[in-house]
């Protein structure tokens, strides 16, 4: 929507300070993401800007953060947080937790969407309200009921508790991208591939799976990401010995209040960056593949 | 139609009516896609539904101690509740108490307390001092060793405990409770907490709801106008802190809000506030609702978008044309139009707000709580999970009220994502 040239002062007015609210709302939900990217490099404990910060004087900035994040210990260091190795088994657990249960999310999903595409499915509304139901019931009800259940079974403080809650948790996003890129699948190029000769299995893998990849992984970005962040169900599932890095970021909030955390949100969002812009290019890719073509 | 009727039903080739063999194709077909379904829906049912419907029935539950007192309990249920129980429940509630092993009485008397506060001292008090006690008449010696023993009170109280359910927990989360004699009553005026609580929750949810629609509506409508290069670009905005950890935008807001933070600092330079009287932004209600309103904003700007793509802009330049003033014009065709999308974006925002937990909990300080946290606070600090898991049942009940509306008006099938 562009101004025509016959607009009067009033409507430009309008315009332009709608466009100055629209800035503003746009600065208010990407600036607090950039604000902890410089801090992470302050040589100060506090999450503060100082002076001496603002002005770049050299003392004021340092990486020192960065090394205890990676569990490098100075002994000459005059302000220690607790140096340790935290961080580094969080990094490590939560690329387990989040690459397995990922795989399970995505296979069972995968072949659920498949099933709730075709036309004969039956009582798919109620089937997909349950099987969507982890992404909206609020997670410290799932939290407690999982911890009240999975304790009966001995699964609290278990990787496999964890790694179980999390692949619940990350199906629905499977479910939901995979069965958006099989509408409007060709049925008959299914047929076509079994009047070849070809089995069930060799259908799949050759016909369907190349169709409706983007959308696969844009639902295993999902359920990675919704792994890798949550940290609830990790607080009341798990135990100290499951720390992953959303668990220690909320123990370095609440108890420690250590400047690493910035470190490591900043890495967070250099990795949510390069997560989004993977899923943005498979969907543009799956958008053009089905013929929907940008305006 | 006469034809038809003349030479009988249309066969297959091998014999069979039409009907019959298309109805067994169709059985078939949706047996083989159900298949492809039943992986993930009984691994959801294991890992996720059972877990809630556990909760749930744990709100109701109170046979644990129905195993530890079972005798006293019998024999309880024939006193007339007048004056103090016969001297046949004091001697079962004298060996019960001495047959219960630390743990377990340790477990039941939290449960008494619950009902009548006292209890788990009282208890505790007597398991030490009943090795004085050799033989019966028990009822007086009990009484000598604690007063309490004689207090109708204490007695009553358990009244609520001797069937194997209880609504108890349902009505201290909503600040009610059993009197002596079984009745529902209002709690102390001290001990209010939840109703409060409750309402504040709906409350921060509404604002929330209604922040994130003012924020959200103007930019999904620029964005849903734009050409599409510029959009796109534009997109990513509400794209990324979709993708960004809670944590870390909670942490963000955290630096920008604080006493000292960059909000402040930043009024303070450009002498709009003294130095002295730096607003208190967080640890406070006002602190929840901005951080929680940028957080869910993109839920709200994705469905409003998605809606707002499929209107024409013809009807809006029709409507100009037939002579409608802009404003006019936007709140008699566009507004309706983007309806679908404000219903989507408003319940899905609502629905997540409700059950926040870890938000409040950072930069809500204790004025900014909500009934997440105080079901986090039950489930990790007191272990009243009872108590627990009834908050949690009300809330997922509330949440599922909506999500049905949801459901009905929007359908989960057209949850969109990026």
């Amino acid at each position: 929507m562009a101004l025509p040239v016959y607009a009067t002062t009033g409507q430009r007015i309008g315009y332009y300070s709608f466009l100055t609210y629209c800035g503003f709302v746009f600065f208010f939900l990407i600036a607090p993401i950039f604000v902890v990217l410089p801090l992470s490099f302050s040589s100060s404990p506090f999450f503060e800007f100082t002076r001496e910060f603002m002005s770049f004087e050299s003392e004021a900035w340092s990486i020192r953060w960065y090394k205890q994040m990676l569990g490098i210990c100075d002994p000459n260091e005059i302000i220690t947080t607790v140096c340790t190795d935290k961080w580094m088994r969080g990094t490590v657990n939560s690329f387990y937790i989040g690459f397995v249960s990922t795989f399970l999310a995505t296979a069972l999903g995968t072949v659920a969407a498949l099933g709730l595409s075709r036309p004969h499915m039956p009582f798919k509304g109620l089937i997909m309200a349950i099987l969507i139901s982890p992404m909206i019931v609020p997670l410290i009800i799932t939290a407690a009921g999982m911890f009240f259940f999975y304790s009966k079974l001995g699964l609290t403080h278990s990787y496999t508790g964890l790694i179980l809650a999390h692949t619940a948790l990350g199906t629905p996003f499977v479910v939901i991208t995979v069965t958006a890129t099989l509408t409007g699948f060709d049925n008959n190029l299914i047929r076509a591939s079994q009047s070849l000769g070809a089995d069930t299995m060799r259908t799949f893998f050759k016909v369907i799976m190349p169709l409706i990849l983007p959308g696969v992984i844009s639902g295993a970005l999902f359920a990675f990401i919704t792994s890798f962040d949550e940290v609830v169900v990790v607080l009341f599932v798990g135990s100290v010995e499951q720390v992953t890095i959303p668990r220690q970021m909320w123990a370095g909030l609440r108890q420690e209040i250590s400047p690493v955390i910035l470190c490591m949100a900043t890495c967070l969002v250099a990795l949510s960056i390069a997560l989004l812009t993977t899923v943005e290019l498979l969907r543009r890719r799956s958008e053009r593949l089905r013929g929907i073509k940008h305006r | 139609m006469s034809s038809e009727t003349i030479s009988g039903p249309i066969l297959t080739s091998d014999g069979i009516p039409l009907k019959v063999s298309l109805r067994k194709a169709e059985k078939r077909n949706k047996i083989r896609a159900f298949l492809l379904v039943l992986p993930l829906l009984a691994f959801i049912l294991i890992t996720f539904i059972i877990p809630i419907g556990d909760m749930l029935s744990r709100s109701v539950d109170d046979r644990y101690i129905n195993t530890v007192f079972p005798k006293t309990f019998e024999v309880f249920k024939k006193w007339d509740k007048q004056d103090l129980p016969p001297e046949e429940v004091y001697e079962t509630m004298f060996f019960e108490i001495n047959a219960a092993k630390g743990y377990k009485i340790g477990k039941s008397s939290t449960r008494m307390n619950y009902s009548k506060s006292g209890w788990k001292s009282l208890i505790k008090k007597s398991q030490r001092k009943f090795k004085r006690i050799k033989e019966g008449p028990y009822k007086e010696q009990m009484i000598e060793i604690d007063k309490r023993w004689g207090d109708p009170l204490y007695w009553k109280a358990l009244g609520e405990m001797v069937d194997p359910t209880t609504m108890g927990y349902y009505l201290n989360a909503v600040d009610l409770k059993y009197d002596s004699n079984k009745e529902i009553i209002a709690q102390p005026e001290n001990r209010r907490i939840y109703n409060h609580t409750w309402i504040k929750t709906f409350k921060v949810s509404l604002l929330v709801t209604l922040f994130t629609l003012m924020l959200g509506y103007p930019i999904a409508y620029l964005l849903a106008t734009l050409p599409l290069k510029y959009s796109n670009l534009l997109m990513i905005c509400v794209l990324l802190p979709f993708w960004t950890s809670l944590l870390v935008r909670t942490v963000a807001w955290m630096i920008i809000l604080q006493q000292n933070g960059v909000f402040n600092n930043l009024m303070v330079i450009a002498g709009l506030i003294a130095d002295e009287n730096r607003w208190k932004l967080m640890y406070n209600e006002t602190g929840t609702i901005i951080v929680m309103t940028q957080i869910l904003l993109p839920f709200m700007v994705l469905p409003l978008y998605s809606v707002m793509k499929t209107i024409s802009p013809s009807y809006m330049k029709a409507a100009l044309n037939l002579g409608a003033s802009p404003l006019h014009a936007f709140w008699k065709v566009y507004m309706p139009n983007s309806l679908p999308g404000i219903s989507a974006g408003g319940l899905l925002v609502f629905i997540i707000a409700i059950g926040y937990f870890i938000t409040p909990e950072l930069v809500g300080g204790k004025d900014g709580q909500m009934i997440g946290n105080w079901i986090a606070y039950h489930l990790k600090t007191t272990l009243n999970w009872g108590l627990c898991a009834a908050l949690g049942s009300i809330l997922l009940a509330v949440m599922l009220v909506f999500y049905w509306v949801y459901n009905k008006i929007i359908g989960v099938e057209n949850i969109k994502l990026g």
